[in-house]
């Protein structure tokens, strides 16, 4: 069997190989859609390989090539890093089973380009999830925003182009003015970049130096979607929906957490963290986001804005929770980390079913479309009770983890705000759910119509199905975490 | 064979030149101007091999010893620049067969050769020599040879850019003359090495402080610092295709270099930096520099005056590096003055590639290019990243040393203006990929540019790549080359 580390390395490479077949079979359809099923589980395999290296105690670390003397492009894992390498390549798989169905299904055009940059983009995620140091994470953090950036203005329309300047925008801008010179001062006091146990900062910055390099790498990572730099994720929702699910509510949107989550652990540490001034401006500005992004998801009538808009507010709960520097938040904040991928993806599935299945985008046109595709809604209904975090669901377990952390260092604010937008979250789910079983079709549909296709259906069911097993069978990941914690 | 290097560089061409001149027709210049070339570039190669092992390069022209007779020193700096000068003209040679073909014509294209070849050994002169007035006489040769290829251009514009070119670049060299008179007045030399000995006694004289300004300021015209850049928009947009590829990515670097020489090696970092306000001077006029011409860039119709004007937001980092005054700062420059060549060589050969198939750079004829030529358009967001600053290629190298240069002495401001510089390249870069990626082609029939064009361009963007990954080339040698020149004229 191969090495750990060889696995570490085909993770990148199988899906680089993966484009370059999906792009020489574009002309056969079915076989090109097997080139990426089979990239995809062989991925999902080396990312177990590199698992069970990580829990049979196997020392994984790869240095490719030095680019600066003193810095090179090293990969290796750690917990964190192989939670988010397997729920991306997990997901893959069943993402890819749904854009086969999306893609037939809505008759759009171009596919071959479409499942190719899908594929560079998971190489690319990949590169992020095992990055060694600060900046092999740079660098294939900006691969992943360029790879993407087809798959974001895939229609080709002026509104693709549109959203498209958005989301390059943004993230181009975070990432050049604010993340860049972040890892510069970073290595320039540190001396290094290497993320290690405990931070390499403490002792090398000045206490209000801390915190302005703080907020650069808060704002500077901008797929993390802290506000004001959000507005690149409804500006994403011109995608196609399987872009939208897996990479904007599972890749790119958890690279930005998980990098974020790695420099709080690995750059400064917790311990200098806690020492840092005003650190606890970092919680409230997240906490801000979560309640700011509800509130405004609570208005959207276009149901793809609306998830996007949920997915901020989610992703500020990780930042909020990193930030709080309780131990059990941080567990809650890597449970959420996957919690979420679930619920979200699920119901992001659901809406491109919809509109396959119905033509239908927006929530005021959903009455009664619960009893057309019963087995779509109530995949929608889970995925919604775990962003509102109501057991037997996964997003419970993580809510749970992170109210423990508010209590164990009294931290009111982030109770409150988990309060807050637990209402609020229900305020905009629960309805939807209500009026598509209880509410009668306001009109009937154009076209009668029933369930999405096949392949759809069976990856909505399969997500909905791993956000209720993640309530029950969630130990395994319980102990990566409390290895990163007690570490 | 090996100690004639230096002049072996130079010769060659020199001797080929009135040969090509007077060829007619065919592929005979061409081709011989190609092979001279691609000989000049193995020398060059060699070259810095023997600097890299076994340190500065000293070598008498004629036999003659310096400081009477004229020595040719080659050091890492300049054995950096005469690598990236002979390397981008042995690309660029096989490039201009058709491209100058179609811009210039049969009938005038050993001209064209003749006068490529003189550029090309005027600039490679300039960088190997050791004596200050030798600087002159080869700047003087590379400048008259710009002057004609330029002219060359198919719009008439190229005749009028030619001639304030002209105007303006003489009034540089004869500047830069006067300064070098005045040192000769009061050290009775003009060896670099002998004048870094001779000048620390007199450089609180009057004459030499007034050289020092004539000639860093005959110089900055020559490398289109700010304000004195107004020659280049023009001369870059109507210029041939491969003329602006190779002056666009040497001619600027090349006066880059004498001003590192002077400011370092001939009078010293601590006379220039301490005694004269050359850091003052240089760095609010690099910034506006990069501000300025990276706005007006954005809104620019036609991209290879964009692209110009890029040029001189480029060259204000690399003068911005320089006047940080330390190592850091110094190799970033270095790192730049190299990784730029490369840059905007490959940009403005994929430019002169759309003009061959749609005949002109204009952001209509790029519309649609990603369906009608997608190798080219390819090659132009992979020069772009480049511009940016995108990880894996060249440009982030030199951004990546800038930047921490700028953090190292706490020029937070200076950062802050490197990455606004960066910003606003993406959305110049970002305006043409829009085009040729969304818009509808005008023309649904237009064919990739031919082979022989995309060739050197994917050489050069391939270039761009492996450098930015394989960084132990350019930024070993630099970071040496940075030591080497802060140490002072009389290093070994």
């Amino acid at each position: 069997m191969i090495s750990a580390n060889t696995a570490m390395i085909l993770t990148m490479v199988v899906p680089s190989l993966g484009a370059i077949a999906i792009a020489l079979l574009g002309r056969w359809p079915n076989i090109r859609e097997a080139a990426t099923m089979i990239t995809a589980v062989t991925l999902f395999g080396l990312v177990i390989r590199v698992l069970l290296g990580l829990n049979g105690g196997e020392f994984i670390y790869v240095e490719a090539v030095q680019l600066f003397p003193g810095v090179s492009i090293a990969f290796n894992t750690e917990p964190l890093s192989i939670l988010f390498a397997m729920i991306a390549s997990g997901l893959w798989i069943v993402t890819s089973v749904y854009a086969v169905g999306y893609m037939r299904g809505a008759g759009e055009k171009h596919q071959t380009r479409f499942y190719v940059c899908f594929a560079i983009a998971l190489a690319a995620a990949m590169g992020v999830a095992f990055s060694a140091n600060l900046l092999t994470l740079f660098i294939f953090y900006e691969v992943l925003t360029l790879s993407t950036y087809p798959l974001v203005t895939h229609k080709g329309d002026a509104k693709a182009k549109a959203g498209g300047r958005t989301y390059l925008g943004i993230l181009m801008t975070a990432s050049i003015v604010f993340f860049l010179p972040a890892i510069i001062w970073t290595y320039v006091a540190a001396g290094t970049l290497e993320f290690t146990q405990g931070g390499i900062l403490a002792g090398n910055l000045a206490a209000g130096s801390a915190t302005l390099l703080l907020f650069l790498f808060l704002f500077g990572v901008g797929k993390g979607a802290i506000m004001p730099f959000h507005r690149w994720l409804p500006a994403a929702m011109v995608a196609p929906t399987p872009v939208s699910a897996l990479l904007h509510a599972v890749a790119v949107v958890k690279a930005g957490v998980f990098t974020i989550t790695k420099v709080v652990i690995y750059i400064f540490g917790t311990d200098y963290l806690a020492s840092v001034p005003y650190e606890s401006l970092a919680v409230y500005l997240a906490g801000f986001t979560v309640v700011a992004a509800s509130a405004v998801a609570l208005r959207q009538n276009n149901i793809k804005r609306m998830l996007a808009y949920s997915t901020i507010s989610q992703l500020s709960y990780i930042i909020m929770a990193t930030m709080a520097l309780a131990p059990f938040a941080e567990i809650g904040a890597v449970m959420h980390i996957a919690a979420h991928a679930f619920g979200k993806i699920t119901l992001f599935f659901v809406a491109g079913a919809i509109y396959v299945a119905a033509k239908k985008s927006e929530i005021s046109q959903l009455d009664g479309i619960g009893l057309r595709m019963p087995y779509t809604m109530t995949a929608f209904a889970i995925g919604a009770l775990s962003m509102i975090g109501v057991p037997p669901t996964a997003g419970f377990v993580s809510k749970w983890f992170i109210i423990a952390g508010a209590f164990q260092l009294d931290n009111y604010f982030v109770l409150m705000v988990l309060i807050l937008s637990t209402a609020l979250n229900a305020g905009y789910f629960l309805p939807i759910i209500f009026r598509a079983f209880f509410k009668p079709e306001s009109e009937p549909p154009v076209k009668a119509h029933g369930e999405a296709p096949i392949p759809m259906v069976l990856a909505l069911g399969t997500t909905a199905t791993l956000t209720l097993l993640f309530f029950f069978f969630n130990g395994p990941l319980l102990d990566l975490e409390l290895t990163l914690i007690g570490g | 064979m090996l100690t004639h290097l230096p002049v072996l560089i130079v010769l060659g061409p020199l001797l080929a030149a009135p040969l090509v001149a007077v060829m007619r027709g065919g592929r005979w210049p061409w081709a011989i101007a190609t092979l001279v070339t691609w000989f000049s570039f193995l020398c060059s190669m060699l070259l810095l091999a023997h600097v890299a092992n076994y340190g500065v390069f000293s070598y008498a022209l004629g036999g003659w010893e310096p400081p009477w007779g004229i020595e040719y020193r080659v050091d890492l700096a300049n054995a950096l620049l005469l690598l990236l000068i002979t390397g981008l003209a042995s690309v660029i040679l096989p490039y201009a067969r058709l491209s100058i073909r179609q811009e210039v014509g049969d009938d005038k294209a050993p001209l064209f050769y003749s006068a490529q070849l003189l550029q090309m050994l005027g600039l490679c002169g300039i960088t190997v020599t050791g004596d200050a007035f030798n600087v002159f006489v080869f700047l003087e040769i590379s400048s008259l040879a710009t002057y004609a290829l330029i002219a060359m251009g198919r719009d008439r514009k190229a005749l009028t850019s030619s001639f304030s070119y002209l105007v303006m670049g003489t009034i540089g060299a004869t500047f830069y003359l006067i300064g070098i008179g005045f040192l000769y007045v009061m050290t009775g030399t003009l060896n670099m090495a002998d004048l870094a000995e001779r000048l620390p006694e007199i450089q609180d004289s009057a004459t030499v402080r007034t050289a020092f300004a004539f000639i860093v300021t005959g110089i900055a015209l020559k490398l289109a610092l700010f304000p004195l850049h107004l020659w280049l928009p023009n001369a870059y947009t109507y210029a041939p295709s491969a003329v602006t590829a190779f002056m666009g990515a040497t001619a600027t670097k090349v006066a880059v270099y004498v001003l590192i020489r002077f400011i370092f090696t001939v009078f010293g970092a601590p006379f220039s930096f301490g005694q004269e306000p050359l850091a003052e001077v240089l760095i609010p006029l690099a910034i506006i520099g990069l501000l300025s011409a990276s706005s007006v860039s954005v809104a620019q119709p036609n991209i290879k005056r964009m692209l110009a004007y890029s040029s001189v937001a480029q060259i204000g980092y690399i003068v911005l590096g320089i006047a940080m005054g330390t190592a850091m700062g110094l190799t970033a420059a270095l790192l730049h003055m190299f990784n730029h060549g490369l840059m905007k060589g490959a940009l403005f050969m994929t430019l002169g590639a759309v003009a061959y198939r749609m005949g002109g750079t204009n952001l209509d004829q790029m519309r649609g290019l990603a369906r009608t030529m997608p190798l080219t358009f390819w090659a132009f967001v992979f020069g772009g990243l480049s511009l940016i600053g995108v990880p894996l290629t060249v440009g982030f190298v030199s951004k990546w040393y800038l930047i921490m240069a700028a953090v190292e002495l706490g020029w937070w401001p200076v950062v802050a203006v490197i990455v606004v510089g960066s910003m606003l390249a993406v959305i110049y870069i970002g305006r043409v990929v829009e085009a040729g990626w969304f818009q509808e082609p005008d023309n649904p029939e237009r064919k990739e540019a031919p082979m022989s064009l995309l060739i050197p361009v994917w050489i050069l963007i391939a270039a761009n790549l492996y450098f930015g990954i394989d960084t132990r080339l350019t930024v070993d040698i630099a970071e040496a080359a940075a030591v080497q020149l802060m140490a002072g004229g009389n290093a070994p």
